[in-house]
C-alpha cells in the first residue's frame, strides 16, 4: 500500500489572530505551529491501513517553507515512514493541491488522507480538488471507514443532521473527521526516530494561484452586553429584553 | 452570462441554504446587470418554478433519475455541463456538506478556482469581492478570484432567503450525458435523526458546557432547547468527555455557526469556542462565574447556577411562548 498523508502546518488554536503588517496575512510573530489538528486522524488513519495490510508505506506530505518540517516530523514520530516536503509557500487551495497533485501524480498512491479542513483557512476544498486532479475518486468529511482487501470501500461522512454513507474504490482521496479513530501520540522512541526518517526535497514546478487575499481584517469587535441580573430572578427581564430588544423571540 | 446557482434537495423538500444562495446572488447578478438560473436535483416542478420566487429568472431542472443520490463527480459533470451551455462563468451554492464536497471537484473541472464559505458578497469595478472568516471566525479576509470561472460556497443562515414572491421561474429541464465512471462514489443514502436540527443550520442554538456536570444532566440544555425550537450544541471539553457527539461540537474544531439566537448555558468561553460562535447575531450566557470570557461576547448574561437559571428560564419561556 503506497500511503500519502497531506497535513497542514497551523498556529495553535490558542493563537490570538493579529494581522500582519502586509495587512493579507496574520502576524506570526509569537505563533506556535501545530499539525493541523485534523490531520491527526488522517495520519493515525494511514498507520491503521498499513497496520491492517501488514505492508506498505505511509509518507507524509506538506507544502510549505522550511519550518513545515517541523510538521512533517511529528507525523513521522507517530509512526509515518517518511516525508515528503514540497518546498513553496502556499497562497491558496488550488495551487497548494495543484503543486502536491503534480508530486504525487508519479507515485501511484493507493490512497491519499488529508483532515476535512487545515484550522487556518478553513477551505475545506483539498480532498476534492486532489481528487478531480488526480482523476481518483473522493470522499470528504469521513468520520467512518472500512476498506475491504479489494480496495473497496464505504465512509460514513458527517453531513447536517446526520450522515451519509458513500461507497467507492481504491485509490482515492479521503478526508478525515473528527471520531475517525483516535490518533496516538508519539512515543519518546518514535520522536528519536523521526530525527533519522527521510524528508524528500521537492521544488514543484510553477504552478497558478487562483485566489488573491485583497486585506485581511479583525472581524468587529462584539460590545459586552448587560448582565441582566442574578440567578432566577433574572430570568423574566431576560425574556423581556429577548422579546422587546433583541426581537429574536 | 447568468450567475448559476446550485440548490439542494433533501427527501424532495429544496432546502432553505438554496433560497439564501439564490437570493444573495441575485443581488450581485442585479449589480452586474445580469440574471440567475437556478439548478435543482430532482424534487417538482413547482419547486423548480418556486425558485422565481427568489429571485431566479430560470430555473434548469436536472431529472436523471441516477443523480437522485449524490455522487460528487457526476454532480460536478452535470453542473460543469450546464454551466457550458449557458454560458455562464460564476457558480453559486451553498457551503453545505453537499457544497463543500462538490465545490472543489467543480472547481477543476471547470478550470476555475472557489471562495468558500463566504459571508459577505460586494460587487466592485466590475468584479465580485467575497468576505470569508479564517482561522473559525478571528479574522476576515476579502478574496477575489482571478480565474475566469469563479465557484463561490455561501455559508448557510448568513445571507437572508427572504420572503417568496409570487414570481415564477422559466422551468427548462436538463438531461446530463454521464457515463459510469462518473459514479465512482455512490451514495447509499443518508441516515437523519429524525426531529433533530443540526446546529449549522438552525435558527436558534442552545449549547451546553462543562457547568452542567455531565451527560444525565443534558435535559436542562434539550428542554430549554425544545421550548425554543432550537439546536443543541456543545463546547469541546463536553465532546471530549464524550457527554455529547462531536456533530454537536461548535467552536475552533468543531463547527462555526450564525444562529439568530445562541445560548451558552455552563460554557465558560474558550477562545477556540468562542471563534466558532461569536457571529452570533444575539447571544445570552448563564454562568456562574461573573468573569468568564463568555460574558465579553455575550448580548445578555445571567449570574448564576444553571441548575438553578435553566429551569426557570424554559419554564418562563413555555408560559412566553405559548
Amino acid at each position: 500500500m503506497n500511503i500519502f498523508v497531506c497535513v497542514s502546518h497551523v498556529p495553535d488554536t490558542t493563537t490570538k489572530v493579529q494581522v500582519g503588517g502586509d495587512g493579507k496575512t496574520i502576524d506570526p510573530s509569537g505563533v506556535t505551529y501545530i499539525l493541523n489538528p485534523y490531520d491527526e486522524y488522517a495520519v493515525e488513519a494511514g498507520l491503521q491501513l498499513k497496520e491492517a495490510r501488514g505492508e506498505g508505506e505511509v509518507t507524509i506530505v506538506c507544502v510549505g517553507p522550511d519550518a513545515v518540517k517541523e510538521t512533517i516530523r511529528k507525523g513521522l514520530a507517530m509512526g509515518a515512514d517518511k516525508g515528503l516536503h514540497i518546498v513553496s509557500e502556499p497562497r491558496d487551495g488550488f495551487g497548494t493541491a495543484r503543486a502536491i497533485a503534480d508530486a504525487l501524480k508519479d507515485k501511484a498512491p493507493d490512497v491519499v488522507f488529508c483532515g476535512r479542513q487545515s484550522i487556518d483557512y478553513d477551505g475545506w476544498q483539498m480532498s476534492g480538488l486532489l481528487g478531480e486532479m488526480l482523476e481518483i475518486p473522493s470522499v470528504s468529511v469521513a468520520a467512518k471507514l472500512e476498506i475491504a482487501d479489494d480496495g473497496s470501500f464505504a465512509a460514513e461522512r458527517d453531513i447536517e443532521g446526520g450522515s451519509e454513507t458513500i461507497t467507492s474504490k481504491l485509490p482515492a482521496v479521503i478526508s478525515a473527521q473528527k471520531g475517525l479513530n483516535d490518533p496516538r501520540y508519539p512515543k519518546l522512541q518514535g520522536i528519536m526516530q523521526a530525527k533519522r526518517k527521510p524528508i524528500e526535497d521537492v521544488e514543484p514546478a510553477p504552478y497558478e494561484n487562483r485566489v488573491e487575499v485583497i486585506e485581511m481584517s479583525k472581524p468587529p469587535i462584539k460590545e459586552a452586553g448587560k448582565i441582566v441580573g442574578e440567578g432566577p430572578d433574572a430570568v423574566k427581564e431576560l425574556v423581556r429584553l429577548l422579546h422587546e430588544e433583541a426581537k429574536v423571540i | 452570462m447568468s450567475i448559476l446557482v446550485i440548490t439542494e434537495t433533501r427527501d424532495g423538500q429544496v432546502k432553505k441554504a438554496g433560497y439564501e444562495a439564490i437570493r444573495a446572488a441575485a443581488k450581485v447578478a442585479g449589480e452586474m446587470g445580469t440574471e440567475v438560473t437556478a439548478v435543482l436535483f430532482g424534487a417538482d416542478d413547482a419547486a423548480a418554478k418556486g425558485m422565481g420566487g427568489y429571485g431566479a429568472a430560470k430555473t434548469v431542472h436536472v431529472t436523471d433519475d441516477r443523480l437522485a443520490l449524490y455522487a460528487n463527480s457526476a454532480y460536478a459533470k452535470t453542473i460543469r455541463q450546464i454551466a457550458e451551455k449557458e454560458g455562464a462563468d460564476v457558480v453559486m451554492m451553498p457551503a453545505t456538506a453537499l457544497g463543500k464536497d462538490l465545490a472543489p471537484r467543480l472547481a477543476v473541472q471547470m478550470d476555475g478556482a472557489i471562495a468558500p464559505d463566504v459571508t459577505d458578497l460586494v460587487v466592485e469595478s466590475g468584479d465580485i469581492h467575497a468576505v470569508r472568516p479564517v482561522y473559525a471566525g478571528k479574522a476576515l479576509i476579502k478574496i477575489k478570484i482571478n480565474s475566469v470561472k469563479k465557484i463561490f460556497t455561501l455559508r448557510p443562515n448568513v445571507f437572508s432567503a427572504g420572503t417568496a414572491s409570487g414570481d415564477e421561474a422559466a422551468v427548462e429541464a436538463f438531461a446530463p450525458e454521464l457515463t459510469d465512471d462518473d459514479f465512482a462514489t455512490k451514495s447509499t443514502g443518508t441516515s437523519i435523526a429524525s426531529g433533530k436540527l443540526d446546529v449549522t443550520e438552525a435558527v436558534n442554538i442552545v449549547s451546553g458546557g462543562r457547568g452542567l456536570q455531565g451527560a444525565e444532566n443534558w435535559n436542562l440544555v434539550e428542554d430549554l432547547a425544545s421550548v425554543l425550537g432550537a439546536a443543541t450544541g456543545a463546547s469541546r471539553a463536553v465532546v471530549d468527555a464524550g457527554w455529547r457527539p462531536h456533530a454537536e461540537q461548535v467552536g475552533q474544531t468543531g463547527k462555526t455557526v450564525s444562529p439568530n439566537l445562541y445560548v451558552a448555558l455552563g460554557i465558560s468561553g474558550a477562545i477556540q469556542h468562542l471563534a466558532g460562535m461569536s457571529s452570533s447575531k444575539c447571544i445570552v450566557a448563564v454562568n456562574k462565574d461573573k468573569d468568564a470570557p463568555i460574558f465579553q461576547v455575550a448580548d445578555y448574561g445571567i449570574v448564576g447556577d444553571v441548575f438553578d437559571v435553566v429551569p426557570a428560564l424554559t419554564e418562563e419561556l413555555k408560559t412566553f411562548l405559548a
